[in-house]
């Protein structure tokens, strides 16, 4: 009986701090920008939580060309995402449920996850990372540094030249 | 022992073997792939040359008739639309297996010259080759053997380990060929027939050199654990290759073996 009470306190305290009064919530918005190019495709574009060695954290988002078409030929052009390809993709099995979908066009795009998805996510710094590769185009990827969880509501911004426009990360507490 | 050895063995042709080590010193003997990191089944085509110039078809092609490759699972795709032209030697495989593939381009042999009839004269072949056609009691014979790897690798999915061959001189990665980027140093290994040897001197060239002024070649030196570490200057295509001769003969009469290993690596930008 004794030896319950230092095994339990732990699992009571991080028991409070797992689910606080309101949910937190991660949203990332991300540009694609508009590109004047004679033949213009969607870019392949993958979304993940970076630990500071640069490790994966967590996969957000994988916006692709599942079946053969003019925005490519499924998996075979996800190693241009080589960033991303290199630190885990090659070694998922796709499609990943909740993550992988259709490539998105012009404009801003918002993804959002509760703490739900985000269970696993563990105290600490980490990185917002957003890669896009174009097909007939270029590659770029943009960093935003994030401390989860916070204490009260955040945004951290940043953004591509390129082939990505603003990126942002709104965290709520 | 390295399983088609024998076989590589019987099938070199006097064309290869007349392109081990003497000659290669003069010249860069280099597989080319057109990818190295694929994320779906498909096919890979490969140039073979022998030139000055790295990754520049200029001088002669690269016999393929010992080429081996080796699947992630150990067996071994024969390589498709096999040609030679006068400057290059071409073919293809499509990559279906997930891993990494191993290309070598193993030539061993003979070589020897003799005094005839007060003339020189000169063979260079494989061992049974050599047990024709040089007289047993032939005058002055010095004979030299050599064995020459020329190696690429291509990864489809999430690379799987390479193994050293264990057969003649090898520069083997310990940081896997199909995931190397620019920031990050890589780790090799030089082997001589599967174990580690010091002091081998380590050539690293970055491809496209017609389009620079400066070789700008990076000699490196194994450490006593056989060990180099490389760093890349830009992303690309590189060449690397190693040179050495030691007295470890098959051939009772020979006095000297010549090792020689390249291989095209790719390393990624950031």
């Amino acid at each position: 009986m004794r030896n319950w009470v230092p095994v339990l306190l732990p699992s009571l305290v991080a028991a409070l701090f797992a689910h606080p009064g309101v949910a937190a919530e991660l949203s990332v918005k991300i540009n694609v920008p508009q590109i004047n190019a004679s033949e213009y495709h969607r870019p392949y574009v993958a979304v993940w939580i970076e630990r500071t060695d640069q490790s994966i954290a967590q996969n957000l988002a994988l916006w692709y060309s599942q079946k053969s078409g003019p925005e490519g030929a499924g998996n075979k052009w996800m190693k241009d995402l080589r960033q991303w390809w290199r630190k885990g993709g090659r070694d998922v099995q796709l499609p990943l449920d909740g993550i992988t979908g259709a490539t998105r066009p012009v404009g801003e795009h918002t993804i959002s996850f509760n703490d739900k998805a985000l269970a696993s996510l563990e105290k600490g710094e980490y990185r917002l990372v957003v890669e896009a590769a174009r097909e007939k185009g270029g590659h770029e990827l943009v960093r935003v540094p994030f401390n989860w969880p916070v204490a009260k509501a955040e945004t951290q911004k940043a953004a591509g030249t390129q082939e990505l426009g603003a990126v942002s990360v709104d965290i709520k507490p | 022992m390295y399983p088609t050895f024998k076989r590589t063995l019987l099938s070199i042709s006097l064309a290869a073997a007349a392109l081990t080590a003497g000659s290669a010193q003069a010249h860069s003997v280099w597989l080319l792939p057109s990818s190295t990191v694929l994320s779906a089944a498909q096919f890979v085509t490969f140039d073979a040359a022998v030139s000055n110039d790295i990754f520049h078809f200029t001088h002669r092609p690269l016999a393929l008739d010992t080429l081996v490759i080796t699947a992630p699972d150990g067996s071994h795709p024969e390589a498709v639309n096999v040609s030679k032209g006068e400057l290059r030697a071409t073919f293809d495989l499509k990559l279906e297996k997930k891993g990494t593939y191993i290309f070598d381009i193993l030539r061993s042999g003979l070589r020897a010259n003799w005094k005839e009839d007060g003339k020189t004269k000169r063979f260079m072949g494989t061992a049974e080759a050599f047990a024709k056609e040089v007289p047993a009691n032939a005058q002055d014979l010095q004979i030299g053997e050599s064995v020459a790897h020329v190696m690429t690798f291509v990864t489809m999915g999430a690379p799987s380990s390479v193994k050293p061959t264990g057969v003649g001189l090898e520069v083997m990665s310990i940081t896997h060929p199909n995931d190397l980027v620019m920031g990050e140093p890589a780790e090799f290994q030089v082997l001589v027939d599967g174990k580690p040897v010091a002091d081998v001197e380590v050539e690293v060239v970055t491809g496209q050199s017609r389009y620079r002024n400066a070789l700008g070649e990076i000699r490196y030196k194994s450490d006593k654990q056989g060990k180099v570490k490389v760093s890349w200057s830009q992303p690309g295509m590189y060449y690397m290759d190693a040179e050495l001769k030691d007295k470890n003969v098959s051939n009772k009469q020979a006095t000297e073996r010549s090792l020689s290993y390249s291989v095209t690596l790719e390393v990624q930008p950031q």
